[in-house]
């Protein structure tokens, strides 16, 4: 033989080709098809379980904020009572003034503030003629159209009137029109609410739902009227909406400011839309989170399947690995190998949980369109991560078992 | 190319100590071609796992193309074994997943060779085994003697200087041993270094040289060249 012939010097040893380990790796997943759709079932089902507690969270987070913002970010709540650290209002146990409607007058005069509106609302029976509808009883001070950019579809909103006796005017939502009225022009017309005769002034423009109450199917009413109706001593808040762009602690601030001097103490509990929509953010996240973990055990499940199946392939491939110890393949390759498979199985099994999440979350969202389900992209590739991370760590004993077998021993075996 | 001196090795059964090898001295030239024969439990394949890096001596000196081998450390002989040996069993040992081609790929596939020299050179090996028609069959797919000669394509597609075989027709029928034998006999025509253990004495006496092992030890050597 010449030693041109002789191998070594023509073929210099070099690395497999991580394209080769793949090919290789997928071959042997795919070659035992049952065993492994349902290893990787075990750790799809993971991800899947992540992705659609994730995309609802997500939704919620979504729906939620969109709700709150919908009136405009520079809001502040004024409520009785004095929130303790729990946030419960503990307005029940302590000597708690009522909000009164001299206090959303003269809140108009904190500084940035634009306008100042009572609320009260309730449920109550409205009436025309024969028809009769049990709706939202919102009753407001008569700025509550332009603090919250509501449009009037005809006639005009509650007008400024003696404080604590207004006329009975109401303003209809635009569904509570139809329903009372169907074609009718309702302008001037008499109604009855909680039993008492009101005329109505105004019909709103459509304006949809905010936190599940539907304001078109309301009426308006003056706020004054509104404590009667209710028979409450004090409002249920007062909301003051401020200039945008104004330093929202200044505001808060001078509201405390106006309310402590009328109160005598601080019987009361500011709410900054913002800091809502952070503590609703805050909660939601961890919600979010504690149940992507929740998901993540599952995973865990699936990474001891993982094992599982990992554990029996190196016993029952024995031969197969003295063999391709027998033909150069040093111990590390052994182990990359078996590694690749198990992060082949955790990969595939996690992108079918992937796609069967979405899969869920399109058809859901077609058949219910108001579905609040957001799939999260950060969530989604975290779960992917995660899965192949298991199928790693699953994989690693039953990998290095395989790569510390004797080649011989491993030929003869079985 | 391959030498041999005062190699022993011992295996350790319970508190017992069995001596498979003992000091056993060889010298192999390129292109021979030897057969090993001995009655059972004589060492044979003791002997010839050792010429293929697949067992360490316990003692002695193993020179493979003047380099010495017998302290190589992990890595290093895989490396050896992948340009230098080339082996066939008596199980063949293919993958079952893998069709014929790509079990002769492996060896350059572990060696990281391009996909395109891999199938030139499988279709190259396989169809000097007569098996060109045979490239996409898995083994299942396949008799035992077609089954054993993609075992040696395998074996020598990474071109190496010797070709090991321990029982290459003990799991076969006499007619696919002999096309086996005829098949490992054209490759040392063409060059290779050929190794056969075998009991069957008709195989044996074909081989240039005849070596036979007793207990361990070299019993009898026709060594014609040197
Ligand atoms: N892994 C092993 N562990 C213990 N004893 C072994 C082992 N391998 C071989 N032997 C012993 O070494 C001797 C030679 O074995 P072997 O080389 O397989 O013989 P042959 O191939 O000639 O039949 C036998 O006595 C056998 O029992
Ligand atoms: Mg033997």
């Amino acid at each position: 033989m010449q030693p041109g012939l002789i191998p070594c010097l023509r073929w210099p040893h070099a690395k497999m080709l991580i394209r080769d380990i793949l090919r290789f790796t997928t071959q042997s997943v795919v070659s035992n098809r049952m065993r492994s759709s349902l290893t990787a079932l075990s750790i799809g089902i993971g991800v899947t379980t992540v992705v659609l507690l994730t995309s609802i969270g997500e939704g919620v987070n979504q729906y939620i904020v969109e709700q709150f913002t919908q009136f405009g970010t520079t809001v502040l709540a004024v409520q009785p009572g004095k929130a303790n650290t729990l946030g419960i209002s503990a307005g029940v146990l302590n000597s708690v003034r009522p909000l009164s409607l001299q206090d959303a007058i003269a809140l108009k005069r904190a500084p940035y503030v634009q306008y100042s509106v009572p609320v009260v609302s309730g449920i109550a029976p409205v009436e025309n003629g024969g028809r009769q509808r049990t709706v939202n009883v919102i009753a407001v001070g008569p700025d509550f159209n332009l603090a919250f950019k509501f449009e009037l579809a005809t006639g005009s909103f509650l007008a400024e009137d003696e404080l604590d006796r207004p006329r009975a005017v109401a303003v209809l939502g635009s569904t509570l029109r139809q329903e009372l009225f169907s074609s009718e022009a309702p302008i001037g017309k008499r109604i009855r609410v909680g039993g008492e005769r009101y005329r109505i002034v105004g019909v709103m423009k459509p304006k949809g739902e905010m936190l599940g109450i539907d304001l078109d199917d309301s009426v308006y009413i003056p706020a004054a009227r509104g404590l009667e109706l209710f028979n409450r001593e004090g409002l249920h808040e007062i909301d003051v909406v401020y200039q945008d762009g104004a330093p929202t602690a200044e505001v808060i601030a001078g509201v405390t400011r106006i309310m402590m001097a009328r109160h005598g103490g601080e019987d009361f509990t500011i709410t900054s839309q913002q800091q809502m929509l952070d503590a609703l953010g805050s909660i939601i996240g961890v919600l979010t989170f504690a149940v992507a973990a929740l998901g993540g055990i599952s995973l865990l499940v699936g990474g001891v399947g993982i094992f599982t199946i990992m554990t029996i392939a190196v016993r029952e491939r024995t031969h197969e690995i003295g063999l391709l110890r027998a033909i150069g393949a040093p111990r590390y390759r052994i182990t990359q190998l078996f590694l690749g498979e198990a992060m082949v199985l955790a990969g595939l099994g996690g992108a079918g949980g992937l796609l069967l999440a979405i899969t869920i979350v399109v058809i859901t969202t077609w058949i219910v369109p108001n579905f609040p389900a957001q799939i999260p992209l950060l969530y989604a590739s975290l779960s992917e991560i995660t899965a192949v991370t298991i199928g790693v760590a699953a994989g690693l004993m039953p990998a290095r078992r395989a790569a510390s077998l004797v080649p011989l021993e491993a030929l003869r075996a079985g | 190319m391959i030498k041999l001196r005062g190699i022993c090795r011992n295996f350790q059964v319970g508190d017992q100590i069995v001596t498979a090898l003992n000091h056993v001295d060889l010298e192999i030239q390129h292109g021979e071609y030897i057969s090993i024969m001995g009655p059972s439990g004589s060492g044979k394949s003791t002997l010839l796992n050792i010429l293929g890096l697949l067992d360490r001596p316990t003692e002695g000196t193993y020179w493979l193309n003047k380099k010495d081998v017998s302290q190589l450390e992990e890595r290093a002989l895989a490396e050896q074994r992948q340009k230098n040996i080339g082996f066939i069993f008596q199980f063949f040992h293919l993958i079952p997943r893998l069709s014929a081609r790509e079990n002769v790929e492996l060896p350059m596939l572990l060696a990281g060779k391009s996909a395109n020299a891999r199938r030139e050179r499988s279709r190259d090996v396989l169809k000097s085994m007569g098996l060109d028609d045979r490239l996409n069959h898995r083994p299942d797919q396949l008799s035992g003697g077609e089954r054993q000669r993609v075992a040696i394509g395998r074996a020598i597609v990474m071109e190496p200087a010797v070709l090991l075989a321990d029982e290459p027709t003990g799991n076969l029928d006499s007619k696919s041993g002999d096309e086996v034998i005829q098949v490992i006999e054209q490759l040392n025509q063409e060059g290779i270094s050929l190794i056969v253990v075998t009991h069957d004495p008709e195989i044996g006496k074909r081989a240039d040289r005849h070596l036979t092992l007793h207990d361990g030890e070299v019993h009898h050597d026709t060594k014609k060249r040197l």
